[in-house]
């Protein structure tokens, strides 16, 4: 890194500042979550607030009786396929189109901005446009139709947004070096240019999936008659009032935990043996 | 390579978008113009959506006292969060890029910053209630340091908690685009403003600021949109108290009402264009997305 006018010698009073600003921010933004995880263990006698009151697991327990708190484990065996399809599909799509982007192109500024567009239009007004939609065509609503469709035009302007920043950094002179060496198309790109933007597609995974997997308004009108895992919470909100919604919280956040974990660890992998070819 | 090869290199660069642009022709462009069409319908009541067309769900709806006093509520809270958000994301990301000199610690409190993002809204909207409710962490601790004597019952279904909820959920979407434009900026640039006898703070306002402007924007962008189009916190964390735009949206399809549901996601869709349009005036994003 180059010198910074803080780098060397004592560090100046706005290091302290900044630096209590942001841990109070990380306290902030983690805070409640903990708050939740805690009291996900809340005992019998079952009171939405501190203190704890004899630990147990009695309402994870309770998430897999379906009689008492709604269909959570039927909710969560379609949002997580959904979001594994989701995911698969947009690096697949964002890498392809990625790729695409890199030259001009007749309509690259019209599907650009489309999917800028994509991006910032309300999931709310998306989710009517499907459903109306799906009515016209005569087709069912359902997760692995309507609010599959729905998912991807949220995660692909990510996966795209994403592809152009780690393109972008990916020298061409690698390309030329294997057509030089009498590489054909698609040697050059599954032997050089695939395995330097592997962290990428990673990354465009993760996004893929967690958006998908805790995608609400998108999937509000999207997804049927079966809801998927956030609607089902949503409706617990309403009307479950005992910790058992916490615990639901609390395994949800331990999926995208394990999601977050996957990648970043298989990131610093491929990053760790790359560094140890060289 | 030869002509012939431009020539096949050239469709193959359609095949290679075509997926994403079959996607956000059929899931995108599609069913936002149905949304325009449905808009212009007529309602009947039990019927529902009748294709005649009129213009008497926008008449409706803008000459409706209900509908602005939404709206100036969204604008309101999309002001405030934007001004928390900018001014929270502005100084982490200048702090991690700055001020933090081990580049693998900048990395890795980046992430931590980034983290939540991965997780689900609708529980980190929900957490709130432990901590801001009337027998919450907050309020139990004030009580028990002896500050107030009664729970204080604006913390938790008002607006104040809409506009925590909000900065607790959109935050990131400032620091991520505002580190990335920071990172970009040469140091030695801060260096030179220094040596050439700028003060700490006119280095920020003089050099990192301009510098930092599309991520500014950007991040401005995320948090505009994602504010006014937002139904389900204003809704968990208000109890119903607060309005936002979309909740004239989600009345109307409460009662099937179709067509000024499409009337009104309409205005908002406009509206949320309008303030992107601006956004995209000042920067040219895809040039700075590019490079």
């Amino acid at each position: 890194m180059a010198a910074s006018p803080s780098s060397y010698g004592p560090r100046p009073w706005t290091f302290y500042a900044l630096a209590t600003l942001f841990a109070l921010f990380v306290i902030f933004l983690y805070g409640p979550m903990i708050a939740v995880l805690i009291l996900s263990f809340q005992g019998p006698s079952a009171a939405l607030v501190f203190p704890l009151r004899d630990p147990s697991l009695m309402w994870f327990d309770e998430l897999f009786n379906p009689r008492r708190v709604g269909d959570v484990i039927g909710a969560f065996e379609r949002s997580f396929p959904l979001a594994l399809i989701v995911a698969a599909l947009t690096v697949v799509i964002s890498v392809s189109a990625g790729f695409a982007f890199r030259r001009r192109f007749i309509g690259d500024t019209v599907i650009f901005y489309t999917a800028i567009a994509s991006l910032i239009v309300p999931g709310l007004v998306l989710s009517i446009g499907v459903l109306v939609t799906f009515r016209y065509l005569g087709m069912p609503a359902a997760w692995y139709s309507s609010a599959l469709g729905a998912h991807l035009s949220w995660t692909l302007p990510f996966g795209l947004l994403i592809m152009f920043a780690v393109l972008g950094r990916l020298d061409p002179s690698y390309e030329e070096a294997a057509y030089d060496l009498g590489a054909s198309r698609w040697q050059a790109v599954w032997s050089v240019v695939i395995p330097i933007v592997l962290p990428g597609m990673i990354a465009v995974a993760l996004f893929g999936f967690t958006l998908s997997y805790d995608e609400f308004p998108r999937s509000w009108l999207t997804v049927g008659s079966k809801n998927t895992l956030p609607l089902e919470i949503w409706t617990m909100t309403t009307n479950v009032t005992s910790p058992a919604l916490y615990a639901l919280g609390a395994m949800t956040t331990f999926v995208s935990f394990a999601a977050i974990a996957i990648a970043l660890t298989s990131i610093v992998a491929i990053q760790r043996r790359r560094s140890g070819l060289k | 390579m030869t002509s012939g090869d431009v020539q096949k290199s050239s469709r193959f660069v359609y095949l290679q978008v075509a997926p994403l642009a079959l996607v956000l022709f059929f899931f995108f462009a599609i069913p936002v113009a149905l949304v325009i069409l449905v808009s212009f319908f007529r309602y009947q009541m039990l019927v529902g959506m009748v294709p005649q067309l009129t213009s008497k769900n926008y008449v409706d709806l803008l000459s409706s006292p209900t509908t602005l006093a939404l709206y100036l509520s969204t604008v309101k809270f999309t002001v405030i969060v934007l001004i928390i958000t900018f001014v929270l994301g502005f100084w982490i990301a200048y702090f991690l890029v700055f001020h933090v000199r081990n580049l693998l610690t900048a990395i890795g409190l980046f992430l931590v910053c980034t983290v939540p993002f991965w997780t689900s809204n609708i529980i980190r909207m929900i957490s709130w209630r432990p901590v801001l409710g009337k027998e919450g962490l907050i309020n139990s601790g004030l009580i028990k340091a002896g500050i107030v004597s009664h729970p204080l019952d604006w913390l938790l279904f008002s607006d104040f908690s809409v506009v925590v909820a909000y900065v607790h959920l959109f935050t990131l979407f400032m620091i991520v685009p505002i580190f990335n434009s920071m990172a970009r900026i040469d140091k030695s640039l801060l260096e030179a403003a220094t040596d050439a006898g700028a003060t700490r703070w006119g280095v920020v306002w003089n050099v990192v600021l301009p510098l930092s402007k599309t991520g500014i924007a950007l991040g401005a962008l995320f948090v505009v949109t994602l504010t006014m189009g937002d139904f389900f916190v204003v809704t968990v964390i208000s109890g119903g108290l607060s309005g936002s735009a979309t909740s004239g949206i989600f009345n109307d399809l409460q009662f099937l009402n179709y067509p000024r549901a499409a009337a009104n996601a309409v205005i908002l869709l406009v509206v949320v264009l309008l303030v992107a349009a601006a956004i995209f005036r000042l920067v040219d994003v895809r040039k700075e997305l590019v490079r």
